[in-house]
């Protein structure tokens, strides 16, 4: 009867109490699941990418090493002038998501809830349009505007399209996550006018969302190829096709790949940090 | 207030509401939840626009003015500091968009912090302190524009009992020591009368009652408000000549001019009381003791009289002698009570 009663308080004192032997036995096994899932997948992703560096710095003899691939991103034709629209085309296709969708977004959650679940749809509408059905549609639009010979920052109206999605999924759960209905109340009940609320209230309070809008939408331009070349545009992914197409360039090609890809990594670290430092202040 | 009017649909959540609060007044309104008392507070704070009825505030028709042009004070159920601000910029705000100087409002958000006992977390984020706290602050920052009125909309809801209670105190004492005048709502009646000057219960969008606290409780207007408001116990009857008699007491009448004819008299459990009588085998007022609930310097002691059960509330030490079971005389203070003779009422007698 002791016994049990002793056998009973232990057990209760400490619920998750297990032999020590157990504990550690369980901790190794964690650990090299976690070890083996990490390098599975390290290998998986890495590997690709290595070997893109590697054949990027490949030297005339094969097993040798020279940055000449490198160096020929300047001197390659129409590949700086690619690089450069694209990153316009980045930059503009940004500004319009955040000009557009965060203040009507806002607004909708506001004031005018009852259209919500429609401007939703609406905004997830081109994940559901193939590229290239999109493109058919737009084409006809396209050639009246080349008419005026605009360059190929026209693509900015459709990559606005092809971003809302993304951008709208990011922007949609940083607005849930904070209360922006009774934050806007106490705004105004404090004198605030709307814009001031939008712009001092709720947009500092959703800032995380916005930069991950903005990081997908940016990955979305650099990465796109179909539309730019269907519509005849010369933009980096268009150009790389162009380039991998003449054979004694490959060298250039992927060194330029991997350019753009440093470059995508370098904004995600950016903005992260951004994100991490405006959350930090406040933890 | 005049004539204000609100409805949602089919609902009608205000139907033509009246109420006039005095400079420096405090008041509390009460009612279940969707009673109007919310929207009341809203209309007040422009927040929402009434279907019909005026807002004057000092001589002025404030009506069709938007909120942020309204000067009032407000203190939600929620947690509304901005995250992204300290509590010092959280309470300079208001001052802020008044282009206030930032030496001024910051000495203002000071004062004002000092005086909800907060000056020490002026440089916390609302993450780094606790509900109560945050409570307070958003206390401060509705006082620190020197609002014309402060709207009060259920502040302590999300709070533990005894930080409610500590709060509830302090609103009060800084609401007197400002003379501000104040209009809080809340559906918890215990809050409601320990902090107003006056009461006003609320049913079905209209006020039932506005009085003092100790009037609203001890001479409610009518059935709704006595059982909205404390406990009470619903005793079949019979009105004749401006009294009620219940199970052979003679009561008097709240309203004297009530007709005659069976009815349910309202008697709260403080007004009766109980002596154990084991010799008393039958009689109208002769029960048992079947529950006894501790309420800390009183307890609730149920009696079942058979056809119908009581309440009564004793000092704890006097209900300590008592046991569930035991037999007990129940008697009934002579105040004056309110019946309820509605149908549902008569067809109990």
């Amino acid at each position: 009867m002791v016994a049990v009663n002793v056998l009973g308080e232990g057990a209760l004192a400490d619920p998750s109490a297990s032999p020590p032997g157990m504990q550690v036995g369980r901790r190794k096994r964690l650990n090299l699941f976690r070890w083996v899932t990490f390098t599975i997948f390290g290998l998986f992703f890495f590997l690709p990418l290595l070997a893109m560096i590697r054949f990027s710095l490949e030297g005339k003899k094969a097993g040798t090493f020279s940055a000449t691939a490198w160096r020929q991103i300047p001197s390659t034709p129409g590949l700086l002038s690619a690089i450069e629209i694209t990153l316009e085309l980045a930059v503009i296709t940004c500004a319009v998501i955040l000009v557009l969708l965060v203040p009507t977004m806002i607004w909708i959650r506001l004031r005018v809830q009852w259209i919500s679940r429609i401007f939703e749809f609406l905004c997830l509408l081109p994940l559901t349009i193939p590229a290239i059905v999109l493109v058919v549609g737009l084409q006809p639009i396209y050639n009246k505007i080349e008419h005026y010979s605009v360059s190929a920052l026209q693509l900015f109206w459709v990559y606005v399209i092809l971003a809302l999605p993304y951008a709208y999924r990011s922007l949609s759960a940083g607005l849930t996550a904070i209360d922006a209905t009774t934050l806007s109340e106490a705004a105004r009940s404090l004198g605030a006018s709307w814009f001031t609320v939008i712009l001092r209230v709720i947009v500092p309070n959703m800032w995380q969302a916005i930069i991950n809008a903005l990081l997908l939408t940016s990955a979305l331009v650099l990465g796109e190829f179909t539309i730019a070349e269907i519509l005849n545009d010369i933009t980096l992914q268009v150009a790389l096709f162009n380039i991998s197409r003449a054979t004694a360039n490959a060298g250039v090609l992927f060194s330029t790949s991997t350019a753009a890809l440093l470059f995508a990594f370098a904004l995600l670290l950016i903005l992260s940090y951004v994100g991490r430092r405006r959350r930090r202040g406040r933890a | 207030m005049e004539g204000l009017r609100r409805t949602y649909g089919q609902v009608v959540a205000l139907d033509g509401l009246d109420l006039t609060l005095q400079p420096g007044e405090l008041i509390a309104l009460l009612g279940p939840s969707g009673c109007g008392k919310t929207t009341t507070l809203r209309l007040l704070a422009g927040l929402e626009d009434a279907d019909g009825g005026t807002i004057t505030v000092a001589g002025r028709d404030i009506s069709h003015l938007s909120a942020s042009k309204r000067d009032m004070g407000m203190v939600f159920q929620a947690y509304s500091l901005f995250p992204h601000m300290t509590v010092r910029q959280n309470v300079a705000f208001g001052l802020r968009l008044r282009r206030v100087s930032k030496e001024a409002r910051d000495r203002r958000a000071l004062e004002m912090l000092e005086l909800v006992g907060l000056s020490a977390q002026a440089d916390r984020y609302a993450s780094q302190i606790s509900g109560g706290q945050q409570q307070r602050v958003a206390l401060a920052r509705a006082l620190a524009i020197e609002p014309k009125v402060l709207l009060l909309d259920e502040p302590l809801s999300a709070l533990d009992a005894k930080v409610r209670a500590q709060l509830r105190d302090q609103i009060r004492r800084i609401q007197l020591e400002l003379g501000i005048t104040t209009l809080f709502v809340t559906h918890d009646q215990e809050e409601a009368l320990a902090i107003a000057d006056r009461v006003g219960v609320m049913r079905e969008g209209r006020i039932e009652q506005l009085a003092p606290p100790t009037e609203v409780y001890s001479r409610p207007a009518t059935s709704f408000v006595a059982e909205f408001v404390g406990l009470t116990n619903r005793l079949p009857g019979e009105v004749r000549n401006g009294r009620v008699s219940v199970r052979g007491c003679e009561l008097p009448l709240v309203d004297a001019a009530t007709p005659d004819g069976p009815a349910v008299a309202l008697v709260r459990p403080e007004a009766v009381t109980l002596a154990v009588d084991e010799g008393q085998e039958s009689g109208p007022l002769v029960g048992t003791v079947i529950a006894i609930t501790f309420l800390g310097a009183t307890s609730r002691v149920t009696v079942d009289l058979g056809s119908t059960t009581v309440m009564a509330q004793l000092p704890t030490a006097d209900a300590a002698a008592l046991a569930a079971g035991s037999q007990v005389t129940l008697t009934i203070r002579p105040d004056p009570v309110l019946v309820s003779v509605d149908k549902v009422a008569a067809s109990e007698a």
